[in-house]
């Protein structure tokens, strides 16, 4: 039996359906994100399993413990969340100490764990500033430490990075990482943010519309979309439209050997993986970009434009207007039958 | 960035509004001062002289120390009752439904649109007599044995302030409620507190700041009421203003009048500023 089970999980409001057929088993000490643009159910989910949102129907199954009916006070889990959400009227070290503080904790051993926890976030010395006179990450910080501080069984992330800038977010997602590693703990990261959930975690969950799309690690989920959509969302790709009929996948003029029924596909492809060759589909490099490691190139062929990016690798490559073949190896493509939903 | 410019170019601009206040503020108040030193008799009315008579007589009679108490304990009872029923009808208000919110709201500041003679009377009405409508509902439903005096009475006057007071209250505690983090409840709770921690430990000391300048405003128009201790409290009850009010009305001792109204202004004044400075000093760290 697994760590944590979510078993077809659906949550509607009125006649809206915010989620359904969810069903996810996490395993212990595992890194999950559940990643997805604004309005996929992802942030749903978190708010259902800490406790926040009822299911209208399903299970949460946590070690074999049924926690539907558990209310949030007795989860026992760790949130950080999106706001922050610290005591204004507390210092750092008393936000930390409350979950300590509702658990009758004594005061040495309280005081002591509470100074653990500021430092393995490095706050050590800022145990009596109040949270408004802390920037953004400091304020994080404390909302992990406070979150870990209770030793939670899963620990859960709602967008946890996404007020810091750029280079902080950075600096966070390596120190999320490393304390995760260090502790163990079981964490599930919900975000719209591709990069940062395919830097984190063990796994990701890719949802849309309320739906799971795939659940794949984040090298599966890149190289082997289970759908356009997330080839689409995890990074840049082309989607070109082909025709299978026995046996043989047509786009334009690219000839490829595909198993499978006869009839329309979608076809989803990284701009790195593709090259340019003698034969293929026809186009003319429309415009192309000089990034210093890679050049990116806009090339027009009769499916739409392409996009295809080439190692600066020394090798001769076209300029623009040149009449060129676009080429991609058939194992790094994907072939998605219209209509069919796949993971 | 607006350039910085000189005094003398920026005093032109602040004229209207100084003379404006001058005109209804300034020289009013220093006029009821002055008053307040000209001396009174039965047969020669105010006389424009210069004598501190009427000070000590309200700082010596122990009649005016008397109403001043009353004045003081009044309008600490009604903004305790203002504050122990406005706070949770704002946390209430604030967690209720948008739909029936809005309606709860306009009930909430509805007698606001009344006059507070009318609302007043209204309570008039309810406590009247061993039978009023108030004693009745209390020993119907138990509470009481045999009829509480409301009419004439500080309690009737507490009762009735602290609701016409309500709103301010509510209002001052919504606002600083609207500033509440919603997830800052979910937090706590997410950490192992019960309801009742997450509002004794988490909203309420958040709040602090709005009960407590709802509480200055509700006891600075509690001391300074004038038509519910009027109604209420009648003639013989008397607190500061309406003593005033009679010493100009029915004594015409103006001048004595005008140095009771000093020294309310005087005493609400020193009151608001203190606790003003205590809770600004109290939640500088936090609330900014």
């Amino acid at each position: 039996m697994s760590f944590l089970e979510l078993t077809d999980l659906r949550k509607t409001y009125g006649d809206v359906v915010a989620l359904e057929n969810f069903n996810l088993t996490v395993e212990k000490g595992e890194f999950i994100s559940l990643l997805g643009p604004s309005g996929c159910g992802k942030t749903t989910t978190l708010q259902m399993i800490a406790g926040f949102t009822e299911p209208t129907a399903g299970k949460i199954v946590l070690s074999g413990r049924d926690l539907v009916s558990v209310p949030p006070a007795k989860r026992g889990l760790g949130i950080v969340f999106q706001s922050y959400a610290l005591f204004p009227h507390l210092s750092a070290a008393e936000n930390v100490a409350f979950g300590l503080d509702m658990r009758k904790v004594d005061r040495a051993s309280r005081d002591e764990r509470v100074r653990e926890a500021l430092a393995m976030v490095g706050l050590k010395g800022y145990e009596d500033r109040f949270p408004r006179r802390m920037s953004g990450g400091q304020q994080q910080r404390v909302a992990v430490a406070r979150a870990l501080v209770i030793r939670p069984e899963i620990l859960l992330l709602d967008e946890p990075l996404s007020n810091l800038d750029a280079k902080m977010r950075e600096e966070m997602q390596g120190e999320l990482l490393s304390i995760q590693r260090r502790l163990g703990t079981t964490t599930i990261l919900v975000t719209h943010d591709q990069q940062e959930a395919m830097a984190l975690s063990n796994r990701v969950v890719v949802m849309s519309k309320g739906r799971i799309e795939q659940i794949a690690s984040p090298v599966e989920a890149y190289n082997h979309p289970a759908s356009p959509f997330v080839a689409s969302f995890l990074g840049k790709t082309n989607t070109l439209s082909g025709e299978v009929r026995g046996g043989t996948l047509s786009v334009g003029d690219y000839r490829a050997d595909v198993p499978g029924a006869d009839g329309p596909v979608a076809v989803t492809l990284r701009p790195e993986k593709m090259r340019f060759d003698a034969t293929g589909l026809r186009g003319t490099v429309a415009s192309r970009v000089f990034q210093g490691n890679s050049w990116s190139y806009h090339v027009d062929t009769a499916q739409g434009e392409v996009l295809v990016l080439r190692q600066n690798d020394g090798q001769p490559l076209p300029v623009e207007g040149e009449p060129v073949f676009v080429s991609w190896s058939p194992a790094d493509m994907g072939v998605h039958r219209e209509g069919a939903r796949h993971g | 960035m607006a350039e910085r410019r000189s005094p003398i170019a920026v005093a032109p601009l602040l004229l209207p509004a100084t003379l404006l206040f001058i005109a209804v503020l300034a020289i009013p108040l220093i006029m009821t001062l002055m008053l307040s030193f000209y001396s009174w008799g039965q047969y020669t009315g105010i006389v424009e002289d210069f004598t501190v008579e009427n000070w000590v007589e309200v700082f010596t009679d122990p009649y005016f120390g008397d109403v001043f108490l009353r004045t003081l304990r009044i309008s600490v009872f009604a903004t305790l009752l203002a504050a122990l029923f406005g706070t949770p009808e704002a946390y209430i208000l604030k967690r209720m439904d948008p739909r029936w919110r809005g309606i709860f709201l306009l009930v909430i500041l509805g007698p606001l649109l009344m006059s507070v003679v009318a609302r007043t009377l209204g309570w008039a009405l309810l406590f009247g007599g061993n039978s009023g409508v108030a004693n009745q509902l209390l020993m119907g439903i138990g509470l009481i044995d045999s009829p509480i005096p409301f009419m004439f009475t500080e309690t009737g006057v507490v009762i009735a302030l602290a609701h016409v007071m309500m709103p301010f209250m509510v209002l001052s505690v919504w606002a600083s409620l609207q500033r509440l983090d919603p997830q800052v409840e979910n937090a706590a709770r997410s950490l192992g507190a019960s309801q009742a921690t997450v509002i004794r430990r988490v909203v309420l000391p958040q709040i602090m700041p709005g009960i407590l300048s709802g509480s200055i405003i509700v006891f600075a128009l509690s001391a300074s009421a004038f038509a519910t201790p009027a109604i209420i409290g009648g003639r013989r009850l008397k607190v500061a203003s309406t003593l005033a009010y009679d010493e100009f009305l029915n004594t015409l001792d103006w001048p004595l009048g005008a140095a009771v109204a000093v020294l309310l202004l005087i005493a609400i004044v020193l009151i608001i500023v203190a606790s003003n400075r205590l809770v600004e000093r109290r939640y500088a760290e936090v609330f900014r």
